[in-house]
């Protein structure tokens, strides 16, 4: 098969909070947790999406915030969207025993797969999830399944213990020991992450992202420092974030202009 | 075996060159291009005039035998780079800097500002398919495209000036001597063949831009033939390209008559390291039939 977006009916399409909704497909795809997949709306845009399904089937999972994800929350259950992927690396949790999971509003959907994978592998796994308020912690009930320890923060404390995710993985990573944490998340927050890691000497990987065209490494658009986050990435061991000066700071517009991670986020806000 | 290749005083470890477009987009990432792909020289994704987007996606997909591209050159603008020379200014590896414009005054500007920051070469994209207002329609056009060479040539000084050539030009061995009597350097053909692919289920064009830019095994014969016209036609060196992704590819260009060899989709079949494994192809074929430098079969298939 060609590397070109596939016309697929969506199937099924879960509300998962007041912003997120899931749409399952009818497209056969194989992927790791962490792993992408571009989704066509014909005349209007392609993006990148997290895979929260795949298999014989396959789920994207989309926060409403802007012209193409309005658009995707105007479909209903039959509608056909065009399907391209899986890309990217994904995380890779084979040699690990004992990890901690880290999410960030909607950075708990490439979160999903990977923790119900490790589950279904018997790694131990306690999660930290974060969100803004109450009904915006995405995946709760699920995540839940995996895991004894399911630790919520949220902004405003409506739910679990207010404050940022960061804060309960600093108490965590102090008390217990880990081979491994994984985290998806905004990328302050994945600094954030990656510093508290680097501090307690304990290995991570993150999943990033940056404004994205072709998705199989080509045209450089996502590059991030010398790695390109649609083949390298999207997740990143401390390793790869350490050869870059751009982790945290900086970010390439759709124009190649360099820009601060912040105006980055204003801009994906649009 | 040789595989050292001076181009237009370029001077490689091998006649492989980054493409414009492909992968050029920060200075970390083209050492990276150079470094641990092994290619010989790299061109910077193509710099404008002003801050650009380029299109919506989709903007790059694949077709059964190549890419089809609608990026549509998004560029920073020369304005907004001059963070990005302070890098390149440490770099160690053959740059070559792509620019456009969508009239000889805008190529000018680009073009001064570039040539300040001193790249090995600069490439004058008159050839890019998939804008209405830049590139093609002064590479179709013999007239436009001396223009064009002549006035960069005037802002640059030294610096080795290439011209980038599209394949839809009714006559590109013309339009080749025409830049060559305008003052460039060197010649490069071919840039992508104009495509279009329509998904009949969706009843519409998948790039968003509806057409674009073909490149890839398909269009490989159409660059060979162009490369072998063009070389009967000027003395200047040719960057030959245009669906080449592996050391028989690389040859064939040669023996049309091509001194440098540009790969670009070639990245999307066989990875960054593409440019190392065609050098490897290369020194392979060379061994096996008795050839020492590339010399020696260079445009040999002609006459």
């Amino acid at each position: 098969m060609t590397e070109k977006p596939t016309m697929t009916t969506i199937k099924k399409i879960v509300q998962e909070t007041p912003s997120i909704k899931t749409y399952y497909l009818d497209f056969a795809i194989d992927a790791k947790p962490g792993q992408f997949a571009m989704a066509w709306l014909p005349g209007l845009d392609e993006k990148p999406f997290t895979l929260t399904a795949a298999g014989k089937e396959c789920a994207i999972t989309v926060q409403c915030k802007g012209k193409f994800t309005e658009a995707m929350f105007r479909l209903k259950e039959g509608n056909k969207i065009g399907i391209r992927g899986s890309y990217g690396n994904g995380f890779s949790f084979d040699k690990i025993k004992k990890a901690c999971i880290v999410a960030g509003g909607c950075g708990a959907a490439p979160i999903l797969l990977l923790a119900e994978e490790m589950k279904a592998k018997g790694i131990e796994t306690p999660i930290i999830l974060g969100a803004k308020t109450s009904n915006e912690c995405l995946f709760k009930e699920r995540l839940e399944k995996t895991t004894k320890e399911l630790y919520i923060t949220t902004d405003d404390g409506s739910l679990g213990e207010k404050g940022y995710a960061t804060n309960a993985l600093e108490k965590l990573i102090a008390k217990e020991k880990f081979d491994g944490v994984f985290g998806c998340g905004p990328e302050p927050m994945m600094k954030a992450v990656f510093e508290i890691c680097k501090k307690a000497g304990v290995e991570c990987q993150l999943n990033l992202e940056r404004y994205m065209r072709c998705g199989f490494g080509v045209c450089g658009a996502c590059a991030l420092g010398k790695w390109l986050v649609c083949k390298d990435g999207p997740v990143f061991s401390e390793k790869q974030l350490k050869e870059t000066k751009e982790f945290g700071k900086r970010a390439m517009l759709k124009s190649g202009k360099s820009v601060s991670t912040k105006e980055f986020a204003e801009w994906r806000q649009e | 075996m040789d595989l050292k290749t001076n181009f237009i005083g370029l001077k490689m470890q091998n006649p492989t060159v980054l493409a414009s477009g492909i992968l050029g987009t920060n200075s970390a990432l083209m050492k990276r291009v150079f470094e641990e792909g092994g290619a010989g020289a790299v061109t910077m994704k193509s710099i404008g005039p002003e801050e650009r987007n380029g299109h919506e996606n989709p903007s790059v997909i694949e077709l059964e035998h190549g890419l089809l591209n609608a990026v549509g050159l998004p560029s920073p603008g020369f304005q907004n780079m001059e963070e990005e020379w302070k890098e390149l200014e440490k770099i160690n590896f053959p740059l070559i800097a792509s620019i456009y414009g969508a009239n000889i005054e805008q190529f000018a500007a680009v073009a001064k500002n570039v040539a300040l920051h001193k790249p090995d070469a600069i490439e004058a994209n008159i050839s890019c398919p998939n804008t209405k207002e830049h590139g093609q329609i002064f590479g179709t056009s013999e007239e436009a495209s001396q223009a064009i060479i002549s006035a960069v040539k005037k802002e640059i000084g030294k610096i080795p000036l290439i011209a980038k050539l599209t394949p839809q030009a009714s006559n590109i061995a013309a339009i080749a001597a025409g830049c060559e009597k305008a003052g460039a350097d060197a010649i490069c053909a071919i840039n992508t063949v104009a495509g279009m692919c329509i998904d009949i289920d969706a009843r519409k064009p998948i790039l968003h831009n509806k057409f674009g830019g073909l490149s890839g095994p398909a269009i490989k014969p159409v660059g060979i033939k162009c490369v072998y016209q063009i070389f009967e036609s000027v003395k200047i060196p040719i960057l030959g390209m245009g669906g080449i992704s592996n050391g028989k590819d690389a040859i064939e260009y040669i023996q049309a008559g091509a001194t440098a060899v540009g790969i670009g989709s070639g990245v999307f079949y066989h990875g960054i390291e593409v440019f190392k494994k065609a050098c490897e192809e290369m020194e392979h074929w060379m061994k096996e039939n008795n050839v020492k430098s590339l010399k020696e079969i260079r445009g040999i298939a002609h006459g």
